[in-house]
């Protein structure tokens, strides 16, 4: 049976005005603006757009302004933004290795060319709440330094290719790779795939299966080979023009991981390859990316999938925030009907029970699970 | 901030190419002013757009190997036609329709080979030379936190 029930619309219109009054808080306190939600959350807005995977800092700053600050939130609002626009076109693979650096850091090479740029980091200061920061006080310029005519950077992964100790980053096949916006997840996932999966994946959920393979589920021995901020140019070929142009630039955080050896008949011993790449600043997530990268390529090292973050199906399906919030949040939906059904069978179990145990023909304790009546069934 | 959209070079193709990239980065009350100031008495006409859509924006597993999907970008494009039948295109990130609309109409401008040499030193050269600055300060900030290691000797020699 089925049981259509309306009413609520006025306790929804009143609901949303009391969020709308919510979100704007004091009149008598000044509205955020975006340039100050995109210049001073900079990072919150950096998360938007990574995981909403759309690259729009002022869109981004507009969903962290209604939502409140709930990024998830935020996320959710960019997602369905994307959905309805058409996509004109695909961009040439971005070319970190021309990135404008603005911090590069190596764990492995001390002295690397082009040196280790701390940048705008959160290393090595204190953690302790500064008091200066409940006020609006003076910000000193950044001090500078000229650079010289110093080239690009070299990537840290083509010094040590170089000595054949490390794989190389395989070829490109020239094959259109997959887009799972388009077509829908499908195991076992490409490389590819999944490194789209990942870089629009949960920071959170993927900081901590990252951090279970350090603690020895799916064990990778990593050490950060390079991790790299900066702008990006991103030139995409039009037919109009016949050539490719440049459309302007993205800010990107790259990460290599460098993790243990392997070896086979056929290949001396190699240290193997995560790889991260994330929009915007976020060191953390692109780390977090690049150690998941590397558990999911177990089959490639004849590695045993035991631990989650190795299980390709475990990360993929439940990576997405947007998803997972979809699914968890459904629960607050009427659940009437389903739970009417589930009380009456759960009385007559009851009922039954007592009739057997004042028979005497019941073996069972008290403690007896109810059985396949406790699961949901509306799925 | 590419070797190629820093050197000139004869081949048209390649000039149209750092032309059309930098009005794609340049700012739109700039490119308004510039308009006024060189379109004077040039009529446009709109070919297509201002409109707004994505681009995918790719990169490669490890840096350098086989292409993915990273994710979107909104970008807006239009096209342009002046009453000399040049056509402009532009394709610029962002969402700003402004921007685009005279992203294009610079690049028909730029192809009427009597105002080439003018959109060069005036818009190209100038758009280009801001972003260099822009990058030159950012470059700089960032070189003042690079480490300069020092080893201290330790034990008795």
């Amino acid at each position: 049976m089925y049981v259509a029930v309306k009413g609520g619309e006025a306790a929804i219109a009143n609901a949303h005005r009391l969020l709308a009054d919510r979100r704007r808080g004091d009149r008598s306190v000044p509205a955020l603006t975006l340039e100050q939600i995109a210049g001073q959350l900079a990072l919150a807005v950096d998360r938007v757009m990574a995981e909403g995977s759309l690259y729009d800092p002022e869109l981004a700053a507009m969903a962290v302004r209604q939502s409140r600050g709930d990024l998830i939130e935020a996320i959710f609002l960019i997602r369905a933004y994307r959905t309805t626009l058409p996509r004109f076109a695909a961009s040439s693979p971005i070319d970190t290795g021309r990135m404008l650096i603005e911090r590069r850091i190596s764990a492995t090479y001390k002295d690397l060319p082009g040196g280790q740029l701390l940048g705008p980091t959160f290393d090595y200061t204190h953690r302790l709440i500064e008091p200066d920061m409940a006020g609006d006080g003076l910000v000193a310029e950044p001090v500078r330094r000229d650079p010289g005519e110093a080239g690009p950077a070299p990537r840290v992964m083509d010094i040590l290719g170089d000595e054949a100790l490390i794989e190389g980053d395989g070829a490109d096949d020239g094959v259109e790779p997959t887009d799972l916006t388009r077509s829908p997840l499908a195991f076992p996932a490409p490389r590819d795939l999944r490194l789209q999966a990942l870089a629009r994946g949960d920071e959170g959920f993927l900081l901590g299966l990252g951090y279970s393979t350090q603690r020895g589920f799916g064990r990778t021995h990593p050490f950060v080979g390079e991790i790299r901020i900066g702008e990006v140019e991103v030139e995409v070929d039009l037919p109009e023009f016949g050539f490719p142009v440049v459309i302007g630039r993205v800010r990107v955080t790259e990460c290599q991981m460098v993790s243990q050896f392997f070896g086979s008949k056929s290949q001396p011993p190699q240290f193997t390859r995560g790889y991260g790449l994330v929009f915007g600043q976020m060191e953390r997530k692109a780390m977090a990316m690049s150690l998941v990268d590397r558990a999911l390529r177990a089959d490639e090292f004849d590695e045993e999938r035991r631990a989650p973050a190795q299980d390709e199906e475990f990360v993929l399906a439940h990576c997405d925030n947007v998803q997972a919030t979809g699914f968890v949040e459904h629960l607050k939906l009427p659940h009437y009907v389903d739970f009417q059904a589930e009380l009456g069978l759960l009385r007559t179990m009851q009922r039954e029970h007592v009739a057997r145990s004042t028979d005497g023909t019941s073996p069972c304790g008290a403690g007896q699970p109810v059985g396949e009546g406790g699961e949901d069934v509306d799925e | 901030m590419s070797e190629a959209s820093r050197n000139s070079t004869p081949d048209p193709q390649a000039a149209r190419r750092r032309a059309v990239s930098a009005f794609a980065q340049a700012d739109a009350g700039f490119l308004d002013a510039a308009w006024q100031r060189l379109g004077a008495g040039r009529r446009v006409g709109a070919l297509r757009g201002p409109e707004s859509g994505l681009v995918m924006v790719r990169g490669r597993a490890g840096g350098g190997g086989a292409p993915f999907n990273l994710g979107e970008a909104s970008v807006t494009r239009a096209s342009v036609t002046l009453d000399d039948g040049a056509v402009g295109h532009a394709m610029v990130l962002g969402r700003d329709g402004t921007r685009a609309h005279f992203a294009a109409v610079f690049d028909a401008l730029w192809q009427d080979e009597t105002m080439r040499e003018t959109v060069e030193r005036e818009i190209v050269a100038v758009i280009e030379a801001a972003l260099a600055e822009t990058d030159a300060k950012r470059r700089s900030e960032t070189e003042a936190t690079k480490v300069d290691f020092f080893t201290m000797m330790r034990g008795e020699d």
